[in-house]
């Protein structure tokens, strides 16, 4: 469970400060599902770093399972990182010399899985998100829809408990888009995680139990009665 | 993983690898090439002290010659009249000491029990000149109208001054034959000039030839006498048989003729003398101090050690020499930075080009450490890269000089080091300047390819460091950012 306690951000750049977070109190249950929208700049990517322990609040906490992240050494929270949260980012960003079944191994890496058990977890892996035979295919031989999938099982892999997503079919056109969704909907009804995504698409919005609108640091948080 | 991530990105950035290890490989070729050809100048120069000296001398004790004093000093040849129609050949031989004031046998004692002498041995530096021939007596012929009597040059030359016929003919045929003998120590053979010489045929002196009337000969002079073992070499009328055929290691003998010790004393009525003292010291890094002591406690002589005949080594071999250690070995350097600077730099680029990708590495858990040990990993078998083709292009490099083997002229000058006409070995050695040829050879030591290897790996460690030093204070909020 996170709990978020009066977090705020700020940026210094020479002269100017810029105040990401204000004051953000936020609590989301294990299992939960939460959107977070709002303007380009108004921090929700910060938010989002806070969440997955990327970066550390100017003050306040962020609490994940009774931990403050915001406390922990680097390399306590790398490894908060590598046991319990995962990824998935807008573009991707796969390594693009790495094949598929190769770019979801990294994320076992650090878990010193053994190779002969990495290996058949990241088939196991992409097979789950319909990519079963595209295991030695590079980045770059596959669709923008096919590599998010890749970036998915990349991020599911090591079975955590926080999914943290950042615009993730922001790049997709909308068959690929609700292809993507499905897979994320899918995966977070079945491992029982907790999904957390940043987006712009209010459709996508309309679906979240749980909707988090960031203005100019500031966050208001309305459960969707729709969903 | 880490091999896969590193061959396929060393793949993915092949142009930029390859100029990272050609940047590198020209620096380790130029070490390796200054290297090995200033091995090789260092080699030549040995070549030509020790064609100087003998393998196995630190030093030698001589005395300078004193001027002559007068013509009466100098060699005489006389030649009886002979009789009437006799043709018969004449010769004459002289056996000079050479070069130095010599030394009595008793200094050799001395100088062997200084402090920090291993071992001292003498040797006589003798010329042969021998000059032989014949007179021949002209004819007088008479002529009508008067001619003159004339004489042939030597013969019953004078006239009554009445024109009454000529001479013709006669003359003089008079060969000089100049060359140099060596008296060796014969219980000494580790030391002393024929140490510069191998025994190409036969053999050397035994111990037991103190005062025998046998000789080595230097395989130039018994080519040219048509010697050979078995052959006999007469000296002041002694008949020494030839035992071996010298060859000089450097291709300049020290004499030609090398005979034993006491022998050489007796044909030069020089008893209980030397002209040199060859020296070898107990440490070779204290010839210094041991110079000194003998200079202090045998006083009249000259030392010379080999460093002070290295001073006297000029010629396109001590240039080609001077440019190696100092041109070379500063290029070399140049490079080398370049060629790291370079690399550390493209490096650097290459780990900003890969912000995002390191980034959610380190989102995905990787440790600083781990990024770090993949960016200096890369940077390594780029650095190997560079060295292997830099060892490759270095040995090409240094198999072309020897192979080519260029001709370079060493020229000992000077009166034969330190002052006065100080020691060179062996006769005909006290020239003013005197050239050798030597062929310059780049010879690669395991020493010089380790350096190679030692560069390569600094080469990859200096480039990782650049690129590592960036990956590892990445943050891994910089891959959410650049996805904004």
């Amino acid at each position: 469970m996170y709990e978020l306690k009066s977090v705020a951000k700020r940026y210094t750049r020479g002269k100017e400060t810029v105040d990401a977070l204000v004051g953000v109190d936020l609590t989301i249950a294990d299992g939960d599902r939460l959107v977070i929208q709002g303007p380009t700049g108004g921090g929700k990517s910060t938010l989002l770093q806070m969440l997955g322990g990327l970066d550390r609040p100017t003050s306040g906490e962020v609490v994940l399972d009774g931990t403050d992240m915001a406390k922990l050494s680097e390399a306590r929270l790398t490894k908060v990182r590598s046991e319990n949260i995962g990824f998935v980012f807008q573009s991707f960003n796969l390594i693009p010399t790495l094949t598929a079944q190769e770019n979801v191994e990294t994320a076992l890496v650090p878990l010193g899985v053994k190779v002969k058990e990495r290996r058949e977890r990241a088939a196991e892996a992409l097979r789950s998100v319909g990519l079963g035979e595209r295991l030695g295919h590079l980045p770059g031989e596959m669709s923008g829809g096919q590599q998010q999938r890749v970036a998915i099982a990349r991020a599911l892999v090591k079975q955590p408990k926080v999914l943290l997503a950042d615009e993730p079919t922001g790049n997709l056109d909308e068959s690929m888009r609700d292809e993507i969704m499905d897979v994320l909907e899918t995966m977070w009804k079945e491992l029982g995680l907790t999904f957390i995504m940043v987006t712009h698409d209010s459709s996508i919005a309309k679906k979240a139990p749980r909707v988090a609108t960031i203005r100019k640091g500031r966050i208001t948080v309305k459960e969707n009665a729709a969903s | 993983m880490f091999f896969t991530y590193l061959r396929r990105e060393l793949r993915r950035r092949r142009k930029a690898a390859l100029v990272v290890a050609s940047g590198l490989a020209l620096g380790i070729a130029l070490v390796i090439v200054v290297n090995s050809v200033s091995s090789g100048m260092g080699k030549a120069q040995d070549k030509v002290l020790q064609s100087l000296y003998g393998l196995g001398t630190d030093m030698t004790v001589t005395k300078a010659a004193q001027p002559q004093a007068s013509a009466s000093d100098r060699p005489r040849f006389q030649f009886d009249a002979q009789d009437g129609d006799s043709e018969a050949e004449q010769s004459t031989d002289r056996v000079l000491v050479q070069g130095f004031e010599t030394l009595s046998t008793a200094t050799v004692a001395k100088v062997g029990k200084q402090t920090g002498v291993s071992d001292a041995v003498g040797g006589l530096s003798l010329q042969v000149i021998k000059v032989s021939g014949q007179f021949t007596r002209g004819q007088v012929q008479q002529g009508e109208g008067g001619g003159q009597e004339g004489a042939a040059p030597g013969g019953q030359g004078g006239g009554t001054g009445q024109p009454q016929g000529e001479v013709q003919g006669g003359g003089a045929d008079f060969d000089v034959n100049n060359y140099s003998v060596y008296g060796t120590d014969v219980t000494e053979p580790a030391l002393g000039p024929l140490t510069s010489s191998k025994i190409t045929s036969g053999r050397t002196f035994t111990s037991s030839e103190k005062n025998a009337k046998v000789a080595v000969v230097d395989s130039a002079y018994a080519k040219e006498k048509k010697l050979k073992v078995g052959s006999t070499v007469t000296i002041k009328s002694v008949k020494c048989k030839v035992i071996g055929v010298a060859t000089a290691d450097s291709g300049d003998a020290a004499a030609n003729v090398y005979i034993p010790l006491t022998q050489a004393q007796t044909l030069s009525d020089s008893k209980d003398k030397v002209t040199t003292v060859y020296v070898r010291a107990t440490d070779s890094q204290k010839i210094d101090s041991v110079k000194s002591t003998i200079q202090k406690n045998i006083s009249g002589t000259t030392v010379t050690t080999s460093a002070d005949l290295a001073d006297t080594v000029s010629g396109s071999l001590s240039t080609a020499s001077s440019l190696a250690t100092s041109v070379g070995k500063w290029l070399s350097i140049a490079v080398l930075i370049a060629a790291f600077l370079v690399a550390g730099l493209l490096t650097s680029s290459a780990v900003s080009r890969r912000v995002r990708e390191f980034g959610t590495l380190k989102a995905l858990g990787w440790k600083s450490g781990r990024v770090t040990r993949q960016v200096v990993g890369e940077a390594m078998v780029n650095g190997l890269l560079g060295g292997a083709l830099g060892i490759a292009l270095g040995l090409a490099g240094a198999y072309v000089v020897t192979a080519i083997s260029p001709t370079l002229q060493a020229q000992l000058g000077g009166g034969g080091g330190t002052g006065g006409g100080g020691g060179f070995g062996g006769p005909g050695r006290q020239a003013a300047a005197r050239t050798l040829d030597v062929a310059l050879t780049a010879p690669v030591s395991v020493t010089t390819v380790a350096i190679a290897v030692g560069l390569a790996v600094a080469g990859g460690l200096i480039a990782g460091a650049f690129g590592g030093w960036r990956a590892s204070r990445l943050r891994p909020a910089d891959a959410l950012r650049r996805v904004e």
